[in-house]
């Protein structure tokens, strides 16, 4: 999944020409080299999706014997999507259920746990906070992918791999999340605001609920987008925690049927794996398309002093 | 058979005490709880997880919940080869998760067995099943004096050929290997799209052109292993195959690929020399070049001579870990010696068993894929013309997981493949001994 995000120019090392005419943010400067720079980029990054897009409409036979960026002599994208959601019972489907047990369960406990860390760390006072601090930002800094065997064996002693759990617990922990919200609260809720609650004798509870979570949600959905998208991504904790296929995350799910081409007696499923692809990314787009506004205000939150 | 993908293998579980306990490979009785006896156990029912990537197991699986109310079988594809014995390893080192069953190829086999991690099915009835199977896949089945596993099918190898390219271009088909070299240099001047075949390094090929050129690299005894890659069906294997390679005769197209899928299907990689499981790939994978290939017997190092060799091909084993090995041991039989057979046959699987392949229902099939030839009295008659006396290392995983570092440094730089042949040697025996095998 690329993400496309506008970069703001910085001032180019052009010599400065002399004129009088000043650019302003209505009127900036144009610069043919970066139109450039940056329409490579965009290609760039579309490429693959358009290959994908194209791909997803071709049989078997043609994905080999067509040009791989133009479609081929027949249109099976609707037999493809029919394919893909009945191959093997309909496991696609069960798959895809599975991905989204473990973005709701998991992506919502991590973002609720952030949000609820990340407030308390903001607004409160009290012993060992710098040590908590430290503790976070060291977290940020470890690789999800480093701690994926220790977890194996610890949950392995526990009993719990390949069940659900293996997957959802794991991805319930987002430091970066927590720090994002720590951050994003300590800016966006004023302390006279608490105080005035207080006073009015709204309890902690309340308070929280009521005054402080509207506040807070460009930076929930921030952190809900980030979990989501990093949940529906993970490949590699799934891949060491689950031995059966009925609770596959798609992700698992495709490279198996990837993975049939290379096996004695396998089926090569090509046209199915990249169709299924496509339907592995539309809920993330729709996801982004629905909540990037939050998410453009949530990141500039607290960049410009009102 | 796999794709030659490195994988990362963890360090096999294998320690001092194992090799010990290799020594004396003495029978131990059948440990775990059940009886001891399969068809009792079968009687009384229990649960069974099999781990295959193989799609015929799924319904042989069925079959048998069928004949037996009282198990439940539940198939789980854990991945494809090297993916599944890196799982495999992991559960048995972490004691959880380990299933009854499971699919491991004849090259791993002894791996697994050597390293205590499967069940000695002998005493359950698998010793009774002597000369029910093909001289290949029986004996590599066994270690020492035990019987670690059952065929699930064979792969004998054979020529795959492009009938309409060889046509075409009027080039007989090769029974000789020098005959390839030469069919090979035309075919590519003819047309220099076309290459007679696609190499760039597989391990299980590599071993398979040595065993059938009569190359013996590999001795193992108990945990005594010798490695020599100098004998005479190597040198021949590495010679031949030189030639091919330095005049950029073979397609730098990696097996399993989708441009050798491509490959396969518009005729510029012309032939394969595979094990008998290939016609199913080819009917699924290949659906445009059907009616175009046909199967020759595999060309031969001496005139006139009917060597061949087995390349790929699966086992199906009880885990030592199993609780319920009477039980698994049922299932095990009726998968690769009972009803099972006929549901992989049907199902495209190349069988193992030596009254299937003498049967004349299956010699008369008739291929429609194939242009209506009679394949399988071809890949029958490779069976049984399969060169006796062939050993995989104890540590065959690791070695191959290490081919394309050494061997496969021919088909990308100067070196020769005499000289990979050497390098892999030397990695191998210094890999051997640091895991307690005495090798030299």
């Amino acid at each position: 999944m690329t993400t496309i995000t506008t970069v703001t120019p910085r001032r180019s090392a052009v010599p400065r020409l002399r004129r009088t005419r000043g650019f302003s943010a209505e009127r900036p400067r144009r610069s043919p080299l970066l139109t450039v720079l940056t329409g490579i980029v965009l290609v760039y990054s579309l490429l693959p999706l358009a290959w994908l897009l194209v791909n997803a409409t071709k049989t078997q036979a043609d994905l080999f014997s067509s040009f791989g960026l133009w479609f081929g002599d027949s249109f099976a994208l609707f037999s493809n999507i029919g394919q893909t959601l009945t191959y093997d019972d309909g496991i696609f489907v069960r798959w895809f259920a599975n991905t989204l047990l473990y973005v709701v369960l998991g992506a919502g406990g991590a973002t609720a746990l952030a949000v609820l860390g990340g407030y308390g760390l903001a607004k409160f006072d009290f012993p060992g906070k710098k040590g908590v601090f430290a503790t976070v930002i060291g977290a940020v800094a470890v690789p999800g992918t480093a701690l994926a065997v220790p977890t194996f064996l610890m949950f392995s002693q526990m009993g719990l791999t390949n069940t659900p759990w293996s997957v959802i617990i794991p991805s319930l922990i987002s430091p970066f999340g927590l720090y994002l919200m720590w951050t994003f609260a300590a800016e966006a809720i004023p302390t006279e605001l608490l105080e005035a609650a207080r006073m009015d004798g709204a309890n902690e509870a309340r308070t929280f609920a009521q005054i402080c979570l509207p506040l807070l949600a460009p930076g929930i959905v921030t952190v809900l987008l980030f979990t989501m998208v990093a949940t529906w991504n993970n490949y590699f904790l799934p891949l060491i925690m689950l031995k059966d296929p009925d609770w596959y995350p798609l992700t698992l799910g495709l490279n198996a049927w990837n993975a049939q081409a290379a096996t004695a007696g396998g089926e090569a499923i090509f046209n199915l794996v990249i169709t299924g692809a496509v339907l592995t990314i539309v809920p993330l787009v729709i996801a982004f398309l629905f909540l990037q506004r939050y998410w453009q205000s949530g990141l500039a939150a607290g960049s410009v002093k009102e | 058979m796999t794709r030659s993908t490195r994988t990362t293998l963890r360090r096999t579980a294998l320690r001092g005490a194992a090799v010990a306990g290799a020594l004396a490979l003495t029978l131990t009785a059948c440990s775990g709880g059940g009886t001891a006896d399969p068809e009792a156990a079968a009687e009384e029912g229990g649960e069974l997880t099999v781990w295959a990537w193989d799609p015929t197991v799924e319904p042989i699986a069925e079959a048998y919940m069928e004949a037996n109310d009282g198990v439940t079988i539940e198939v789980v594809n854990a991945g494809t080869g090297n993916d599944q014995y890196t799982a495999l390893q992991n559960a048995i080192a972490a004691g959880s998760g380990v299933p009854d069953l499971a699919q491991i190829e004849y090259y791993a086999l002894p791996q697994f067995a050597i390293g205590e991690s499967l069940a000695d099915v002998s005493e359950l009835g698998a010793a009774e099943l002597d000369g029910t199977f093909t001289p290949g896949p029986w004996s590599a089945v066994q270690q020492g004096e035990g019987i670690y596993g059952l065929p699930l099918d064979s792969g004998p190898m054979a020529l795959f050929y492009n009938a309409t390219v060889f046509e075409e271009h009027g080039i007989e088909v090769p029974e000789t290997w020098d005959a390839y070299v030469e069919a090979a240099r035309a075919l590519h001047e003819a047309d220099p799209s076309i290459y007679i075949t696609n190499d760039t390094g597989d391990a299980g090929f590599t071993t398979s052109m040595i065993w059938q050129a009569g190359g013996q690299p590999y001795t193992v005894d108990g945990t005594d292993v010798t490695i020599d890659f100098t004998d005479e069906g190597s040198t021949a294997f590495a010679d031949t195959w030189q030639q091919l390679v330095e005049e950029e005769l073979v397609a730098p197209i990696s097996s399993w690929s989708d441009e050798w899928y491509q490959g396969l299907g518009d005729g510029t990689i012309a032939t394969l020399t595979i094990g008998a499981w290939m016609p199913g790939n080819f009917e699924s994978g290949v659906p445009d070049a059907a009616g175009d290939w046909r199967v020759a017997p595999m060309p031969q190092w001496t005139e006139g001579a009917s060597d061949t060799a087995e390349n790929g091909g699966s086992a199906m084993s009880v885990t030592e870990a199993s609780e319920n090995k009477a039980l698994a041991y049922d299932f095990l039989e009726f998968a690769s010696a009972g009803d099972g057979v006929q549901i992989r046959l049907d199902g495209g699987g190349f069988p193992a068993t030596v009254a299937d392949l003498e049967s004349e229902e299956f010699l008369s099939q008739e291929s429609e894929y194939f242009g209506g030839q009679k394949i399988n009295e071809v890949l029958a008659q490779s069976a049984a013309d399969v060169v006796e006396g062939w050993q995989y290392l104890p540590f065959q995983v690791y070695a191959n997981s290490i081919f394309n570092d050494t061997v496969g440094q021919a088909y990308v730089s100067g070196t020769t493949i005499t000289d990979g042949l050497a390098d892999w040697q030397d990695a191998s025996i210094t890999y051997g001994n640091d895991q307690g095998f005495t090798v030299d």
